[in-house]
């Protein structure tokens, strides 16, 4: 059964919201923090809704909605989010108020706003959808498990639609948190400088992208979702060049019919071995390119790499800035996405051109 | 009691975040929910909140909030009854 | 797709016992699991009543072979996770494709508490190894790696359907001829971030709960957590003991009314409760028993009662909340609740709903007060409905 992505809203460290010309203009973000580019939400939220949402309620439902536009689906068949961190603003405010309040006079909006299935029931709220609402909240897979939900959706026969994203947030208290665990570069770094040094660390990211999937063709689609797979701690890279090697048999291609791999790196040396190594085996021969450059690291940023391949495959063009060195251009066909994270959560996306 | 209904202005807006709302837009008598300022049920419980925390007022049945709550003025009113030192 | 899905084993821990036979002891013996808060530290300690598990985290530690105390989210998960699966006494796990669909609402909630003080009077300060636990996902993965799962480990938090929802995905994965074998349900500890969270939306009872009476006022919370062991048909025929029930039907819905309150004619309650039945085939009158969501709440009893009353009438199941048992406890209810279900169908019984003196006014039937034994139940529907309007009912049939 063939599945399609019909159309996509994004927000991102990237220009990439109100569907602008394909990364044209990168943003250059200094030091190890990207945050989203975020556009004026009044224009695409009642401002009575607005005055309770964070800034992860307000990217996704914003992006969502310019996912639905685009579509032309007022009401999508059913909503489906994968956020590994949740409404960690709301979260950090109600801890806060816990402890310098000592559980005294506490104000409930930002508890309510707290819980990670917020901005998909938000959603479904303001469009009225009474369908199937699910949330995904599973570190590395979050993206992945929400991806999956709605493919099965689809060929269940449940509905011809599922609108699905994937988004997380960086907060004050989050960067610092994951600072101490040793996650970002100490050094100041410029994003598009992320692949030239070989330190430790990453740069943080954040986004919300979202897609509306369908099971029939629309004419005008950006590309068609052949398959999703995803594996969890394989014990050695023979394991995870095997579960690479299965999911093409199982899509009945060759690695030399992927014309592009879109690459999970994140500038992090000990990050970036696997697919260093990946690249002398399964993936030898196959163009590559990367995408934290753009969007920074979280843990749902394969939805801003669906977004970059769909893009891809739509406009025929691989934009200058991810310093593409082959000679396929507007030959590429499949795309292969791999990512993974920590060498604990590992997925593979393949799209094709429609 | 101007001045407490004034306060209370300020109050709403900063508790419950109406960021485009001036004080002067809120009718003394205007109602605060539904057709009226378009408050709901979570406002409510933000606006108990409120009271406890300025005025030292516990609301404990929540099913009193539309009475009380019903204007800035009906506010007033009713933490002038239960704290008449403030006025 | 049509395909049975077997529940192949049970395993729960809550207020009223720390195994599912336990839990179904007290369910008999009408033995609620409410009380003063012993294990949880906080201000509303002596206000608020809670059903804790009746064991302290060293303990629990100690019971699960830890060599140190970790978040008791997954230490509770752990406990009724792993005693599913004993339960089920599959020969060679390994032989199969075998995945972990956990559910919580809080992650490490209960860890970060501690870190958070200490953090936030200078952000050098708090251990790390209390916030590394924070995600819900890593809950998940704590608790399957114990179990050495490997296939396929996920996490859904859709407030209190949470673990009804994981339960309804892992089915479906298992009739996508994805995996064999799926330990699915939900666990959550109580933490002071949902106790204060509950508190500001006034609707926590100073006493113990009523759900369904005229006069409830809220709800108590609770904790635990509660696994059932889905099998496909091919597996469940290599069992030594036949699976007593399957899953029939699940529905999941939007209510897309309020992001806490639940409309007045229970929209999504209803949808969910009626797209279970189309799924299982069934028709309102085959259904013996509802296992209410039944918070004890105003807002949500009058919704659910008023969508069972739109979608069942004249003719009423029995029905009960055994949240009057075990609290209402969040991300792990509908994964305890899927227990009970099961055992119902096992023991051919029906819970009783404890405390209800007043029925409810406005609706035309009672649930049950007392236990109810040789029911000749073959059809369960549960009921679970959270936050954000996220519903979901799943049917669980006598084989």
């Amino acid at each position: 059964m063939k599945l399609y992505i019909r159309a996509t809203g994004n927000i991102s460290p990237q220009k990439t919201f109100g569907h602008p010309a394909f990364l044209t203009q990168p943003v250059e973000h200094f030091g190890n923090r990207l945050n989203a580019v975020e556009p004026d939400y009044k224009s695409f939220i009642d401002v009575k809704q607005i005055r309770r949402m964070s800034r992860i309620i307000k990217m996704g439902v914003a992006a969502a909605m310019e996912c639905l536009q685009e579509a032309g689906v007022e009401i999508p068949g059913a909503i489906v989010t994968g956020t590994a961190y949740g409404c960690l603003e709301d979260t950090g405010i109600f801890l806060t108020k816990i402890v310098e309040q000592h559980e005294e006079l506490l104000a409930p909006t930002a508890f309510i706003q707290s819980t990670h299935n917020t901005v998909g029931a938000q959603i479904a709220l303001l469009l009225h959808c009474n369908g199937y609402n699910n949330v995904f909240v599973h570190r590395g897979f979050s993206f992945e498990s929400a991806m999956l939900d709605a493919m099965l959706l689809l060929k269940e026969g449940e509905t011809d639609n599922v609108l699905v994203g994937g988004l997380d947030e960086i907060t004050g208290i989050s960067h610092a948190i994951l600072t101490r665990f040793g996650l970002y570069k100490r050094e100041p770094v410029a994003n598009f400088d992320l692949f030239t040094r070989s330190s430790k660390g990453t740069i943080a990211g954040e986004g919300a992208a979202f897609f509306l999937l369908a099971s029939q063709s629309s004419l005008n689609d950006y590309a068609q979702l052949d398959g999703l797979t995803s594996f969890y701690k394989p014990a050695d890279i023979k394991e995870t060049e095997n579960h690479i090697l299965s999911f093409l048999s199982i899509q009945s291609i060759l690695p030399a019919e992927i014309d592009l791999v879109i690459t999970g790196r994140n500038g992090n040396v000990k990050d970036d071995r696997v697919y260093d190594s990946l690249e002398q085996s399964v993936f030898k021969h196959i163009d590559s390119v990367n995408y934290k450059q753009l969007c920074g690291e979280y843990p749902t940023s394969v939805s801003f790499a669906l977004w970059l391949a769909a893009n891809i495959l739509k406009s025929g063009t691989v934009p200058a800035i991810l310093g593409y060195s082959g000679n396929k251009g507007n030959e590429i066909k499949k795309i292969l996405i791999y990512h993974q994270a920590q060498n604990i959560h590992h997925s593979l996306l393949l799209i094709s051109a429609c | 009691m101007d001045k407490l209904i004034q306060d209370l202005k300020v109050q709403i807006i900063a508790q419950l975040n109406l960021q485009d709302l001036k004080p002067e837009d809120i009718g003394d008598d205007q109602p605060l929910f539904v057709e009226g300022l378009g408050l709901d049920s979570i406002d409510a419980l933000e606006l108990i909140v409120l009271l406890q925390k300025q005025y030292k007022i516990k609301l404990s049945n929540a099913e009193d909030g539309p009475k009380v709550f019903r204007s800035v003025r009906t506010m007033a009113e009713y933490i002038m009854e239960h704290q008449p030192q403030i006025s | 797709m049509n395909a049975p899905v077997f529940i192949a084993g049970v395993g729960a821990i809550s207020a009223i016992g720390n195994n599912s036979a336990e839990c179904l002891v007290a369910l008999e013996n009408e033995q609620p699991g409410m009380g003063e808060m012993v294990y949880l530290e906080s201000l509303h300690s002596k206000t608020l009543p809670v059903a804790e598990v009746k064991l302290d985290n060293e303990t629990l530690a100690q019971r699960l072979g830890l060599s140190a105390v970790i978040s008791r989210t997954a230490m509770l998960s752990m406990m009724a996770a792993k005693e599913a699966l004993e339960n089920a006494g599959i020969p060679d796990l390994t032989a199969f494709r075998t995945g972990f669909i956990s559910a919580n609402t809080v992650g490490g909630m209960d860890r970060t508490e501690q870190f958070f003080a200490g953090f936030l009077a200078d952000n050098k300060n708090g251990r790390l190894r209390d916030i590394v636990h924070h995600e819900c996902g890593y809950i998940t993965e704590l608790v399957a790696d114990s179990l050495g799962i490997r296939n396929y480990v996920s996490t859904i938090s859709t407030a209190c359907s949470s673990s009804a929802n994981s339960i309804f995905y892992a089915a479906r994965l298992i009739r996508n001829n994805i995996l064999d074998v799926v330990i699915a349900g939900g666990t959550d500890a109580l933490t002071k971030f949902t106790l204060n969270g509950f508190n500001t939306l006034m609707i926590l009872d100073q006493e113990f709960c009523r759900p369904f009476d005229e006069n409830r006022k809220g709800l108590n919370l609770g904790e635990g957590a509660g696994y059932v062991v889905l099998v496909s048909e091919s597996v469940a025929a290599m069992l030594k003991s036949a699976p007593a029930c399957k899953l029939s039907g699940y529905c999941n819905a939007n209510d897309a009314y309020h992001q806490t309150a639940s409309s007045p004619d229970g929209t999504g309650s209803f949808l969910a409760m009626k797209g279970a039945l189309e799924r299982s085939r069934l028709a309102a009158d085959d259904i013996d028993y509802i296992n209410l969501h039944g918070t004890g709440t105003q807002n949500n009893d009058i919704a659910e009662g008023t969508a069972i009353r739109r979608l069942f009438g004249p003719q009423y199941p029995k029905m009960s909340s055994t949240k009057s048992f075990t609290g209402h406890t969040l991300g792990a209810s509908g994964g305890l609740e899927a227990v009970f279900s099961a055992l119902a169908i096992r023991e051919q019984i029906i819970y009783p709903n404890l405390r209800l003196q007043t029925p409810m006014k406005e609706l035309p039937f009672i649930p049950e007060k007392g236990l109810i034994k040789n029911s000749g139940v073959k059809h369960v529907l549960s009921n679970s409905f959270g936050f954000g309007g996220n519903c979901s009912s799943l049917i669980f049939s006598k084989i």
